[in-house]
């Protein structure tokens, strides 16, 4: 089975808007899946720099959805969603 | 992913976008569109009745952003108005915290309710329990009488249904000194005679009704000007920017920044004197001493706890030399702390070494508002090379352990006792000391305001957690005081 790729983002704006690459969030995500998640830290999504858009950080992709205004329950509910559909 | 509550994230994009409009073309004018912007035409309404009451309050909380007292709005002056008064200003204003009248929610007064799961019980222990006669039974359930009610929670504590519960005002509640009260209009009001500037009123308000008034403004105006300005960086923003600490100076030099120092520099001066003016209080027959480097411990021992002065060390904050240093090494420099918490801006005022106060919440939204990507700076280490103890000063039980290590005297004399965050019950405990003129637990009362020191300050950007292990990790990079201490000894 192919692994859901879980991808955060290091920029400083995901950071201050939410902290997005917060290890307690990620330890919680790798403890509920395991092996079924991969967790690939990215430099930046550069989707911050425009215009307003720094508002909606942080932001996380899972597999190629992106998520905006991320947190921990938006994140698990697409995980969720993908794994039902397998 | 977001650990963070909306209501902070709403005051970090109303930052971003103030700093934004200040480095715009069109400052003012630009300020005035942000209600409009973050609630434009024909949106969604998220939280409150409709989009003129969000932009009303998006209004207010721009206000504190330009860092103006909340209550003294008349409302019908505009926003671009207050953006250009910020600039005339020659220094910010001396109380730190307001209350944003339109966002508090005038929430219901703390009281004790019996709730309808009361079974109306035979035994009616609530009865017996209440010793000021609140509750009487109106044949269906007990029924508190809110005018004889002390609110001690033992009825509640005898219901065996656990069908009483007791209703706080959450600004009340984590107020540790009674200082932010509902007035006779149902809204929250800050008493700044009582005030001791923690903050916990700020993290507690679901609503965000109460902010710190930002002093962001006047920072970029002197760094626009061209003035050598200088960043004093606590030694808790190790622990709360993405990146590594050998960044930071960099990051700072790309906002307009002239140098940065750490006050961890001047926490290692903190230590020694703090170890030695210990040592002489001990062998002299003092029974205890506090430290004195918390901000809100200081504005509370000046305020509510002034019996136990005598018994505060006599050793200056580590901003406070640091400062000295930096003034000396640059007479002319505009002197910025960059603080964890709001509490630091009584102790900035009071000392005329330190000109602003910038939280860690404002320099992150002047990096998102630049586009500053922190972690791609240049790294460059510090000139000072602080000591291990000295970056670790502001975990919890890092100042008693920053003392231990600068110790000279009799080997085990130091028995430290940590308050990790001063609430009510802590309070009391100083109280007490003060008043039997001893410290049952020990003798060095380390005092920190925030649960967790000063990493856990209520302007702080990342978790607890992770800051914890960044400081750690920097801290054992750094020589131990002990190290240093042994060698000179030998």
């Amino acid at each position: 089975m192919k692994k859901i790729q879980v991808k955060v983002c290091q920029g400083t704006t995901c950071y201050v808007m939410g902290g997005s690459g917060s290890k307690s969030i990620l330890d919680t995500l790798t403890e509920k899946y395991g092996d079924k998640i991969e967790i690939v830290s990215v430099r930046c999504f550069e989707i911050c720099h425009k215009q307003d858009s720094f508002s909606k950080a942080p932001y996380v992709y899972v597999d190629d959805e992106l998520i905006s205004s991320a947190s921990l329950e938006k994140v698990i509910n697409v995980i969720e969603s993908k794994l039902k559909n397998e | 992913m977001s650990e963070e509550l909306e209501t902070k994230r709403i005051k970090r994009e109303i930052l971003v976008r103030l700093i934004k409009a200040f480095i715009s073309d069109n400052y003012a004018e630009n300020v005035r569109l942000i209600p409009y912007e973050m609630r434009p035409k024909g949106c969604e309404v998220p939280f409150r009745c409709c989009v003129y009451k969000e932009r009303a309050i998006l209004r207010s909380r721009t206000i504190a952003g330009l860092g103006f007292a909340m209550e003294d709005d008349d409302e019908k002056t505009l926003l671009s108005d207050f953006a250009k008064k910020a600039l005339t200003r020659k220094h910010p204003e001396p109380e730190p915290l307001t209350v944003l009248q339109n966002a508090c929610k005038g929430c219901p007064s703390a009281k004790v309710f019996v709730t309808e799961l009361c079974q109306n019980c035979v035994a009616k222990p609530c009865m017996k329990a209440c010793r000021f006669g609140a509750i009487s039974n109106d044949g269906h359930r007990s029924v508190i009488d809110s005018e004889k009610c002390k609110k001690c929670g033992l009825c509640m504590a005898a219901c065996p249904y656990k069908a009483i519960v007791k209703t706080v005002v959450p600004c009340e509640e984590a107020c540790p000194v009674g200082a932010i009260a509902k007035g006779e209009d149902g809204l929250a009001h800050i008493d700044n005679d009582k005030c001791i500037s923690c903050g916990k009123c700020v993290s507690a308000c679901p609503f965000g009704a109460t902010h710190a008034k930002s002093q962001v403004i006047d920072i970029l105006k002197n760094i626009k000007e061209g003035k050598e300005v200088i960043a004093l960086i606590a030694p808790a923003l190790i622990g709360h920017m993405p990146c590594k600490p050998e960044q930071i100076q960099e990051a700072f030099r790309k906002i307009g920044f002239s140098a940065v120092y750490e006050v961890a520099q001047g926490a290692d001066i903190t230590a020694k004197t703090e170890a030695k003016d210990f040592q002489e209080r001990l062998e002299s027959g003092a029974p205890f001493m506090t430290t004195s480097c918390c901000a809100g411990y200081n504005e509370l021992v000046k305020k509510h706890l002034p019996e136990i002065k005598p018994f505060v060390s006599d050793a200056k904050t580590p901003l406070y030399y640091t400062a000295e240093i930096v003034k000396k090494e640059h007479p002319k420099a505009v002197t910025v702390f960059i603080s964890p918490c709001f509490a630091k801006r009584r102790e900035v005022l009071d000392n005329p070494n330190v000109n602003y106060l910038l939280n860690f919440e404002e320099l992150g939204a002047i990096f998102v508002a630049m586009g500053i990507e922190i972690d791609t700076c240049e790294e460059k280490e510090f000139d000072y090379k602080s000591s291990k103890e000295a970056r670790e000063f502001a975990l919890t039980g890092g100042v008693a352990r920053s003392v231990q290590a600068a110790w000279k005297g009799e080997e085990g004399a130091v028995k430290p006792v940590v308050i990790n965050g001063l609430d009510k019950a802590a309070i009391r405990n100083l109280k007490l000391w003060a008043k039997m003129g001893k410290c049952p637990d020990g003798n060095l009362v380390e005092v920190m305001c925030c649960p967790g020191g000063c990493i856990a300050g209520n302007a702080c950007l990342g978790s607890l957690k992770d800051a914890f292990k960044k400081i750690t990790d920097y801290g054992n990079k750094g020589q131990s005081l002990e190290t240093e201490r042994k060698e000179k000894n030998d």
